[in-house]
């Protein structure tokens, strides 16, 4: 009798609306037989997007997009609301897998040559949408609306402003005026909320039409080159042959894979939750200390490696090239071989990709060019005086602002060089030299220090010898 | 289901040449049509987006305190407010700036935004350093560049002594070109 009912009711909606039969024809649509688990990442990814979508619906409830209101709102979905606290870590962990994902999607894709004839486009869109998950977690950084988000503002704005030509335009787009200010965040709002999902979902469903439009890539094989001429007639024959259901015979994995991801990121989420919030969002509370979230760590290495006077190059030209690489590629490369082991210039692509952001991620976290505001003064123990020039020296040696940049015995800065031995390696001449001339990281003192205290800052030094038996 | 038109296009019946000129027309209208509902739309929404440009901001002077309230060759922060703060800015439309009292009547302003990326430089008074916390940029107490990689000294922001006050006119953030 139920299922009398069922069957009628489901039939009516199949009737009237179609979507029953074409959901379950576009669910069952056949993939190659050997897409296991190198294809769950793309999945995995739109998985990521709907929690976004999910959490940020759900966090926009109690947020304030307005420079007074978004600092306070956040504090109250961190330290107040119920679940608030969980809420935001699960967006931001799940902001962080999409990011994650989106990578391993791509490395994958492109490992196994799937961005190749008729797949030009399934790529291309690919990497617009891996500008736009980036675009969303820069500005999603922003709406945190504390100390740190006001100046990475700013520092996007200066990064803007060596653009040749518009530089100007665009800084002062980004800012919406001519300081950060109450046009600044609605405008990175607007963006977060609205245009870049609007992207987004416009292109997560391009996407999504163009791989059931030319089927899932085949697992590559050694020694099968893509022949635009007869690939078409052959994949047709490969999934006629031994095409499974997407659903559930492939399906599956990405369930099982997408389970596992919420569950990393609702834990991470409730043992190690969201970012603190900084300061409140004053821009003129000199006392602080930008830093991206990890995501773009690598990428604040890179504006802090760039050697000096090419910036230009760097900040506008870099991203752009890489861009047009990306999206180029699978217009130039788009037949012959697809399997990694035919192809070790991909290989290595890949690997040094990996070693470059990963070591360029390293140092970001170090950030040994960033100077120690916080170093205390040096222990008597290390100085091994308590009175007398040398005394004197060690004293200045942090006054001066020395530390900040220089380590002495684990103490200090990593900015120049470590000064604990430099006795070993610098006469006293050499030292009155260096300190009173600078050089291109350290200012030149010799109008900042007096004849005295030049002594006795040489005199401290000088003392700097490694242990030797 | 399918239209009757479609039906005969695809069939491959001839439509006569009236049909073909009206239907022509009728497209062409609603392209028109279409067009300048579109641009009534999207005039203000260009525009209401594009108008922080032309706005030319008045820029105006910010008593940051007295005189006397200044050391001379000492370097101190002061904060004032915005041009022209919009009622919902909160603490975003707080300015500072680094003020050194040169002599008894010469005052600079300097923008605390450094050259390099506009992170805000800190004053070592000890050291009579400006240092930046993000790549380590340092500028002596004049405002040129002293180390690391900021491109141009610091900007300085235009400084008077009025009524016994001195005040300083507010400035845009300063992009470096």
């Amino acid at each position: 009798m139920l299922k009398k009912i069922y069957h009628r009711v489901w039939d009516w909606v199949d009737d009237r609306t179609g979507l029953p039969k074409m959901i379950g024809k576009t669910a069952r649509h056949l993939v190659p037989p050997d897409a296991k688990w190198w294809y769950v990442f793309g999945s995995a990814t739109l998985c990521a997007l709907m929690i976004q979508v999910i959490t940020g619906v759900a966090l926009a409830f109690s947020y304030i997009p307005s420079a007074s209101e978004a600092y306070s709102t956040l504090h109250f979905i961190s330290d107040q609301a119920p679940f608030g606290h969980f809420l935001r870590g699960l967006h931001y962990y799940g902001a962080s897998a999409m990011v994650l994902m989106v990578g391993l999607h791509m490395a994958q894709v492109f490992l196994a040559g799937s961005y190749k004839f008729p797949r030009e486009l399934n790529w291309a869109t690919g990497v617009l949408l891996l500008g736009f998950t980036l675009v969303m977690g820069f500005t999603g950084q922003l709406l945190r609306g504390d100390q740190n988000a006001v100046w990475t503002v700013v520092v996007a704005a200066e990064q803007a402003g060596r653009t040749p030509f518009i530089g100007q335009w665009l800084a002062h787009f980004i800012l919406g005026g001519d300081t950060v200010g109450g046009a600044t965040f609605t405008r990175f709002f607007a963006i977060h909320v609205f245009i870049m999902p609007g992207f987004i979902f416009a292109f997560v469903g391009l996407h999504l039409w163009l791989v059931l439009r030319h089927g899932i890539s085949e697992p590559p094989k050694a020694g099968k080159p893509v022949d635009p001429k007869t690939y078409g007639a052959e994949y047709k024959e490969l999934i006629e042959k031994k095409g499974k259901p997407f659903w559930p015979d492939s399906a599956w994995r990405d369930v099982v894979f997408c389970v596992v991801m919420i569950v990393v990121i609702a834990a991470l989420a409730l043992f190690s939750g969201a970012p603190q919030l900084g300061k409140p969002p004053d821009p003129s509370i000199t006392t602080a200390s930008p830093r991206p979230d990890w995501y773009l760590m690598w990428y604040f290495a890179v504006l802090a490696l760039m050697p000096h006077g090419t910036e230009q190059y760097f900040l506008v030209f870099g991203p752009l090239i890489v861009g047009i690489i990306l999206i180029a590629l699978p217009f130039v490369f788009n037949r012959g071989e697809r399997s990694p082991w035919r192809r070790p210039w991909a290989i290595a692509v890949v690997l040094m990709t990996v070693v470059m952001i990963a070591t360029l991620w390293v140092a970001g976290v170090k950030s040994p060019w960033s100077p120690n505001f916080n170093a205390p003064p040096l222990s008597a123990s290390v100085v091994g005086a308590t009175n007398g020039p040398v005394f004197l020296g060690a004293q200045l040696f942090h006054d001066k602002g020395c530390l900040n940049c220089h380590l002495i015995a684990d103490d200090g800065g990593r900015r120049g060089p470590d000064l604990t031995a430099v006795a070993d390696r610098l006469s006293k001449n050499q030292m009155v030299l260096k300190i009173a001339n600078g050089g291109v990281n350290m200012p030149a003192y010799a109008a900042n220090l007096t004849p005295a205290e030049m002594d006795a800052l040489v005199a401290f030094l000088q003392t700097r010898k490694s242990k030797s038996p | 289901m399918k239209e009757t038109n479609a039906e005969n296009n695809s069939t491959g019946c001839p439509a006569s040449t009236a049909e073909l000129s009206r239907r022509k027309f009728l497209a062409r209208l609603s392209l028109a049509v279409g067009s300048v509902g579109a641009v009534i739309v999207t005039v203000p929404v260009v525009g209401f987006l594009l108008a922080p440009f032309f706005e030319r901001r008045q820029e105006v002077w910010r008593s940051v305190g007295k005189v006397e309230s200044f050391k001379i060759g000492e370097t101190t922060a002061v904060q004032y407010e915005d041009a022209s703060p919009l009622p919902w800015a909160g603490v975003t439309a707080r300015s500072a700036a680094w003020l050194r009292r040169v002599n008894a009547d010469t005052f600079i302003a300097f923008s605390i935004n450094c050259t390099h990326l506009g992170c805000p430089v800190r004053w070592l008074a000890e050291a009579n350093l400006f240092m930046c916390p993000c790549h380590g940029g340092v500028y002596y107490q004049d405002g040129t560049v002293a180390a690391g990689p900021p491109p141009l000294p610091l900007p300085r922001y235009p400084v008077r002594v009025k009524d016994g006050d001195v005040q300083i006119q507010t400035a845009p953030i300063p992009i470096t070109k």
